[in-house]
């Protein structure tokens, strides 16, 4: 008989669409980080080494790449007789089909899932934070408390403490009481959207609320559960955690581990991440190379110079050009004699000659100031830039484009320029 | 599913010096990622051979850890996969391989339980991309009993120590001879062979009922006039690692970006085990140059012509030139490396100084390391 102590439910559907064009192509759990990794790699391989080797991974916005770097779970050995990772898109049934509303939705759509391997414990991640977290210590912490309901908090600054969902709680960790977003917070620890549910209660109160429309665990699941009088513990976690959910935040997150000791530690032994390796060669830094403060990804080859930045596989960065603070991601190839500073430029992309990117002032973006700013320049997946072309800040370029994009052989800072607009493919 | 195939990985070698006293030959790394055996399993798994033997013997360790899992070549198959096969006690026989065919005469059943008809034997001691399905068309137009793979070496190359083959015009092999004194060809065997299954399960058979246990003297040499065998020429990339010099040459090829495209680059790919390492790290005072730098490195110091395998630490102020410093060394600063060759897992204190002088000085370092 199938019996799992505990398994993974991880929400990979969401778009992140404050990615901007990072996400255009590929759920944002699917976007490069760190060089070789994806940010579903961190979930997965916490779950792993934690010991949860069932997860089942909902998708259902741009599931390709997702499905594709998953697999059925190598990497992370979540290649498994009984369990392993299973990948769970919206189905047709016979009467209510429906994508995934909410979160909650999505779960309650695949309660059959669950059941099949006879749980007591399910585990809801998100696949969009980078962290490092031992999900048994927070089930040892569940059972020790006797609770229906874990939710995993992390301490804030108060002055961010509005940005988030808050948890208070009594001296027992008890949580009686949460707010969403307040303008007041009567607490700091916010909620990391990591919960472990006891199986009887997860599908009594999915089952209870399943007409409710947009069924949602921080609106619905999580206040339901409360009012009906279930203990409800705050698991507080002091580790590194990052929600990468903006351009800027996905930036500084990057930045953060090419620090000498960084908070965030990929070199640690114990507690590995595994990612889908494509590519294997050692890099190669040529004779007219120069790397400082980098990381940089397995067959790369890199014959210009490299300060500050994070560099994917299989990237050319050519002779004579000089890249600062940025993200490069896997395969895309730089020509000669460029200039880049401050850019995130995704998979696969081709850049020209001599072309400068980042310059100038900056000016607000003119189509979507609230994704592109902090003068990032944000280059979606397979873009091809022409020679000898001037970029500016706060620059989204995303697409197939020519000389004639470029009058004058520029682009000023704040323009967007996306030739690949949705479901021209 | 026309052929299996047997990989040869028992050898040892006295001029790998110390770099043999840890692993087999067919585990060296390799490139800063492989290990030797990748290219003769990734030729395999690339030529659709499914059901592959590795004979080993000597030294075994670091080659079984590297085959725990077949998967990373593909052969985690119902049908076929990967047999590794080291000398067993048994009813009928007591000893280690006496040699390569007695490694075959030892595992004849894997020959015998298969139904393929041909048979590809290489060694995983040899750095080269072929696909043996064109070798195999070949063996068959020929109709030829065996067939050797082999590569014209350049006039300066000193060839004494491969097996020197002789053909006439139609490529059939008239003469043999194993590392002569004096070579009267520059034609060397690669030490890849096809062969038919059942004409190779005869000739073992025939071999050990007189007590003779070499593939190449006792087969390929015995039976030169009286069975058609024939040379299939490459002019590819070869390299066989038999000595340290060969080791380091093998290595530093691939700082030339035409071997990397050829073996990296061009269809199809070379496998080989995955680590999960993070990328490599360069702080400030990093200075590479015309290297090879493997995931997990963190790079704290000047590295010049050389290749840094996975997971080394180069510290601070420390200048490497061309050198090759294996799997999981670790260099304390201000450290002066030339020439070497610095044995995997060591750790080379602060402040020291290794320099080949007249050649490649191979380093084994076992100084404390501690972890925090």
């Amino acid at each position: 008989m199938i019996k799992k102590e505990m398994i993974a439910m991880l929400l990979a559907g969401g778009q992140g669409s404050r990615l901007g064009v990072l996400t255009s192509k590929m759920a944002k759990p699917a976007v490069s980080f760190g060089g070789k990794y994806r940010i579903i790699d961190f979930p997965l391989s916490n779950c792993i080494n934690s010991g949860v080797d069932t997860v089942g991974v909902l998708t259902q916005y741009q599931p390709l790449r997702l499905n594709s770097h998953i697999g059925i779970g190598i990497p992370w050995d979540l290649d498994r007789n009984i369990g392993g990772v299973s990948v769970l898109p919206p189905y047709e049934k016979i009467a209510k089909t429906d994508w995934y509303t909410g979160t909650a939705n999505a779960i309650f759509q695949n309660i059959d899932y669950m059941e099949s391997f006879n749980p007591e414990y399910v585990l809801i991640l998100s696949g969009d934070h980078i962290y490092k977290m031992d999900y048994e210590v927070m089930l040892d912490f569940h059972k020790e408390k006797g609770a229906d309901v874990t939710i995993a908090v992390m301490p804030v600054p108060m002055e961010e403490a509005k940005r988030f969902g808050i948890m208070i709680t009594d001296e027992d960790r008890r949580i009686t009481d949460f707010e969403e977003k307040p303008e007041n917070p009567r607490s700091n620890l916010a909620s990391m959207g990591i919960y472990i549910f006891n199986w009887s209660t997860l599908k009594e109160a999915l089952l209870t609320n399943q007409d409710q429309s947009g069924l949602d665990f921080g609106k619905h699941i999580i206040p339901y559960c409360h009012d009906k009088g279930c203990p409800l513990y705050a698991y507080e976690f002091n580790g590194y955690w990052k929600d990468v959910g903006t351009l800027q935040s996905f930036w500084e997150a990057n930045m953060e581990l090419i620090d000498i000791v960084p908070e965030f530690n990929l070199y640690e032994e114990y507690w590995k991440i595994y990612t889908k390796a494509e590519i294997l060669p050692p890099q190669y830094i040529a004779d007219t190379g120069f790397v400082e403060k980098s990381i940089i990804g397995e067959g790369s080859n890199i014959y210009g110079q490299v300060f500050n930045s994070v560099i994917g596989c299989g990237v050319t960065i050519g002779k004579d050009t000089v890249i600062r603070d940025s993200i490069i991601m896997n395969q895309t190839e730089i020509g000669l004699g460029c200039e880049i500073n401050k850019a995130v430029v995704a998979e696969a992309t081709i850049i020209g000659d001599a072309v400068k990117i980042g310059m100038g002032d900056e000016v607000e973006n003119e189509t979507d100031p609230h994704i592109y700013n902090h003068g990032l320049v944000c280059i979606g997946e397979k873009t091809t830039i022409p020679s000898g072309v001037t970029i500016g800040k706060n620059v989204c370029i995303f697409g197939d484009t020519v000389e004639a994009d470029y009058p004058g052989n520029e682009l000023s800072s704040g323009r967007t320029l996306n030739k690949n607009k949705a479901g021209d493919e | 599913m026309r052929a299996i195939g047997i990989i040869l990985a028992g050898g040892n070698s006295y001029r790998m010096k110390e770099l043999s006293s840890k692993r087999a030959v067919c585990a060296m790394p390799i490139a800063g990622s492989y290990r030797s055996i990748d290219f003769a399993l990734s030729n395999l798994t690339n030529s659709s051979i499914q059901k592959v033997a590795v004979l080993t013997q000597y030294n075994a360790g670091s080659l079984n850890e590297h085959l725990s899992s077949s998967k990373w070549w593909n052969f985690g198959r119902k049908q076929g996969g990967l047999f590794v096969s080291t000398p067993a006690v048994t009813a009928e026989n007591n000893s280690w391989y006496r040699g390569t065919a007695d490694a075959i005469a030892q595992n004849l059943s894997f020959l015998k339980n298969s139904h393929e008809p041909y048979v590809v034997i290489t060694s995983g001691d040899c750095v080269y991309k072929i696909d043996y399905n064109k070798v195999l068309e070949y063996h068959i137009e020929k109709k030829a009993d065996i067939t050797v793979v082999c590569k014209d070496m350049p006039a300066d190359v000193n060839v004494d120590r491969f097996g020197i083959i002789k053909m006439n015009e139609e490529c059939r092999i008239e003469e043999f001879e194993e590392k002569p004194v004096v070579a009267r060809s520059n034609t060397i065997s690669c030490g890849i062979y096809v062969i038919r299954r059942r004409q190779l399960i005869e000739m073992i058979e025939k071999s050990k009922e007189e007590d003779r246990y070499d593939f190449v003297k006792d087969i390929l040499i015995r039976y030169r006039n009286l069975k058609r065998i024939y040379g299939y020429k490459i002019d590819s990339y070869w390299r066989n690692i038999a000595t340290v010099e060969d080791y380091f040459e093998t290595n530093m090829d691939f700082l030339k970006k035409e071997n990397r495209d050829y073996f990296f680059k061009e269809y199809p790919d070379i496998y080989s085990k995955v680590d999960d390492l993070p990328p490599a790290k360069y702080n400030y005072g990093s200075q590479v140059r015309n290297s090879l730098i493997s995931s997990g490195c963190i790079i704290n110091g000047v590295v010049e012509n050389s290749v840094i395998f996975k997971k080394a630490y180069v510290g601070n102020n420390c200048t490497i030139k061309n050198s090759i410093i294996l799997n999981d060394v670790y260099i304390g600063d201000n450290t002066y490396i030339e020439n070497c060759i610095v044995e995997s897992h060591g750790t080379i204190r602060a402040n020291s100084n290794h320099v080949g002088e007249d050649g490649i000085r191979i380093v084994v370092e076992r100084s404390d390391r501690y972890i925090i």
